[in-house]
């Protein structure tokens, strides 16, 4: 691949050379394996592989489930019931599956916010970005329809609530939601072709990882200094970088397993507990629940939503000056989608010419402040729709679009930022060959 | 539901599953000890013998536990009834056989049958369905060393039928109850605001259980609050009666895990050590 020099698999044996000259897939393998790969990557950078693990693992439990699940609102709980008492290991198939998504989003929030503090989206890596921006948006669909799947008292009322908002939108919004309704209601369509689309996007999102691996290949990693590798020569490039195997495959796995640890004892000791309690009632029509609420890791987004109603002015403003177009409903819809888009945009919004957060003092504490406020978010998601909670989630969903909209435009301009590393090559040496000066002699037991 | 804030695992806020609002009546839950709390936790096989025997002789008139085979009563790590005992219980219930196109005794294959009554509620799943008193909210803590709660709240219910407080009138439909949320409760009884000032509030379902209900076989005590702890022992059975089985593999991928971790750990040091502490 383009990109940094390094080493490129040479074919030896006739065979692997017959091989190579038809369909070079060793050499592909090859190559992605040995990418060089930036030395300094600190423990924030082993969120991939855990969203890899998931992915496989999600897939895998699920296409076993599937085998075992029927998609009828007639049979649906029931055959959730058959899974957790009658399918040999079908309890943890379905705790796992269950779980695996909300480890998937712990794992993808670390990711994105990695991203966001390191400035993994500057150029030359937007396409990156956005691809992953696609990934987390086909996650959430998917994550949304799964829930759907169990037909319990929340699957069917979040199915409502939120095949509704798509009936916010104006003119078109009723024929949206029908399309993704199958009909006037949440009912058997619904079940079915949630469960379809359930089945499809996973592999969609496993073609878009392809094309972000792809993506960040070719343009290289970024890395905690934000300082590019140098890629003059391949001796040069090899004082910054350390192949992807074995160094930072072992490293990944290692913090896979002990992420693996709180995991297994979450599935084996308490599996319900990110679950709600009344989604083991069977979905039923007549009866709504006292309060409806999204699973945790849409609470962010889904209190964005709840935020802007028909009293804040920018809601009125927009109401009149759309001739009431745009009313709170489709507002608040538009303010959940916009949350992400600006986001996704952030390559563009970003103005400073430093790329890593670690050289930007005043960047920091915005950003700390924007960790916080999506934690804020979250909470106030759960939290009925009443005061304190209305204004406080404006003022968290005011932040989260100031931060993009506002202060990332400026703070470019405003900032100075602090000196940079020449090179990533100092960068490791800082951290590690300074500190062996005499205390800390190791010796490596290989020798 | 027993509470109506939802907070997750990594909103990392100091609230806990106790406080138990809705309906405008704050509920009395009972935190009862249950044998198969925590990670550590076990079924009792004589307790949930003797919780279905309450189910058996009391629930069982008017609510179902269609969810749960019978053959499952004789399942490890729940009832583990011997055999020729499955079979006969099974008889004392009739099942309709659409290959016969009548009804004929159950076999131990056949599921427990539906509530006879249309209003009484399915009893498999209850204790997962009313889960909240240890969580799942807060940090879990609770939840991990205490279990759901949902059987806390189901033994709560039976112990909770007490005499109707003074202000409600005579003739309010139901039976009042401390620890049911989800009722009706008299205007007389509310606040100026509208916010009741008794806890609980008022059930449909009369006193199912008053104390020596069931003569247990094995002479245990089978006074009210002893009942309320079986049936609510054997009720967490039927809504996840692969607890054991769970709570096993846990460890298996908890200690096995720590392991691999243990050793990828020391293998990526000595893999870096070189790179990291260069000799020039």
């Amino acid at each position: 691949m383009a990109g940094i020099p390094h080493d490129h698999y040479e074919p030896k044996s006739n065979g692997e050379k017959w091989l190579h000259s038809r369909l070079p897939v060793v050499g592909l393998m090859y190559d992605t394996l040995m990418i060089p790969t930036p030395k300094n990557l600190n423990w924030m950078w082993i969120w991939g592989i855990v969203l890899t693990f998931c992915l496989a693992l999600q897939i895998i439990t699920g296409i076993v489930l599937a085998m075992h699940y029927t998609p009828h609102v007639d049979q649906a709980f029931a055959s959730v019931e058959h899974i957790m008492r009658n399918v040999n290991g079908g309890y943890m198939l379905r705790y796992m599956h269950a779980n695996g998504a909300s480890l998937f989003f712990i794992a993808v929030y670390a990711h994105i916010f990695r991203g966001l503090y390191y400035g993994s989206y500057k150029a030359p890596r937007e396409v990156t970005w956005i691809v992953g921006m696609l990934i987390y948006l086909l996650m959430m669909g998917t994550a949304f329809m799964g829930y759907v799947l169990p037909w319990g008292q929340m699957s069917f009322w979040g199915a409502t609530v939120i095949t509704g908002l798509f009936g916010a939108v104006p003119f078109v919004g009723d024929a949206i939601q029908t399309l993704l309704l199958g009909g006037p209601a949440v009912d058997n369509a619904t079940l079915n072709r949630f469960f379809s689309l359930h089945y499809l996007f996973p592999f969609v999102i496993a073609g878009l990882v392809i094309v972000h691996i792809w993506a960040f290949h070719t343009t290289g990693n970024n890395n905690p200094t934000g300082v590019e590798v140098r890629r003059g020569s391949k001796e040069e490039a090899e004082k910054d970088t350390l192949p992807f195997w074995p160094y930072f495959v072992i490293k990944d796995l290692f913090a896979l397993a002990v992420i693996l640890v709180i995991f297994f004892a979450i599935v084996g000791f308490m599996p319900n507990y990110l679950g709600h309690p009344d989604n083991y009632i069977e979905a039923n029509p007549l009866s709504t629940p006292a309060h409806i609420v999204p699973e945790w890791y849409f609470l962010p987004f889904y209190a964005i939503l709840r935020a802007f109603t028909a009293e804040v002015w920018v809601v009125q403003i927009a109401s009149f000056v759309t001739g009431g177009i745009i009313d709170a409903k489709f507002f608040g819809v538009l303010a959940m989608f916009g949350a992400i888009a600006v986001m996704a945009l952030v390559p563009w919004l970003d103005t400073s010419s430093v790329r890593s957060g670690r050289y930007r003092p005043m960047f920091k504490w915005w950003f700390a402040l924007l960790v916080i406020d999506f934690f804020a978010l979250m909470w106030l998601g759960a939290m009925p729709a009443e005061e304190p909670y209305a204004s406080l989630s404006l003022i968290a969903a005011a932040y989260w679009f100031g931060y993009f909209l506002v202060i990332m435009p400026l703070l470019g301009v405003l900032e100075k930022p602090l000196a940079q590393p020449e090179t990533i090559e100092a960068d490791f040496a800082s951290h590690y060959d300074a500190k062996t000066g005499g205390t800390k002699t190791l010796v490596n037991p290989a020798e | 539901m027993i509470k109506k804030t939802f907070i997750s695992a990594v909103v990392a806020l100091g609230l806990t599953g106790s406080a138990a609002l809705a309906a405008g009546g704050a509920a009395h839950v009972e935190d009862f000890d249950f044998s198969f709390e925590g990670p550590f936790g076990a079924y009792d096989t004589n307790q949930l013998q003797r919780g279905l025997q309450v189910y058996t002789e009391v629930c069982s008139a008017c609510h179902g536990l269609k969810f749960v085979p019978l053959r499952t009563l004789a399942d490890e790590g729940g009832p583990h009834m011997p055999e020729d005992q499955v079979r006969a219980y099974s008889e004392r219930y009739e099942v309709f056989d659409a290959e016969l196109d009548d009804f004929r005794p159950a076999t131990p294959v056949d599921h427990f049958p539906v509530s006879a009554l249309d209003t009484a509620p399915d009893l498999s799943l209850m204790a997962k369905k009313r889960a909240g008193f240890h969580g799942p909210y807060g940090l879990g803590i609770n939840q991990f060393l205490k279990g759901i709660g949902g059987p806390e709240y189901i033994a709560s219910l039976m112990v909770g039928y007490e005499e109707a407080p003074e202000c409600a009138p005579e003739d309010f439909p139901g039976s009042y109850n401390k620890a049911f949320a989800n009722g009706g409760i008299p205007d007389s009884c509310k606040d100026d605001h509208g916010h009741s000032m008794v806890e609980g509030s008022w059930i449909s379902m009369a006193q199912p259980l008053y104390g020596d209900d069931v003569e247990y076989a094995d002479g245990h005590s089978a006074d009210l609050h002893h009942e309320a702890a079986d049936v609510a022992a054997f009720l967490m059975w039927t809504a996840e009666p692969k607890m054991m089985a769970r709570k096993q593999a846990g460890f298996a991928g908890v200690i096995f895990l720590t392991l691999l971790s243990v050793l990828l750990y020391l293998t990526n040091k000595r893999l870096w050590a070189p790179v990291k502490y260069k000799k020039d």
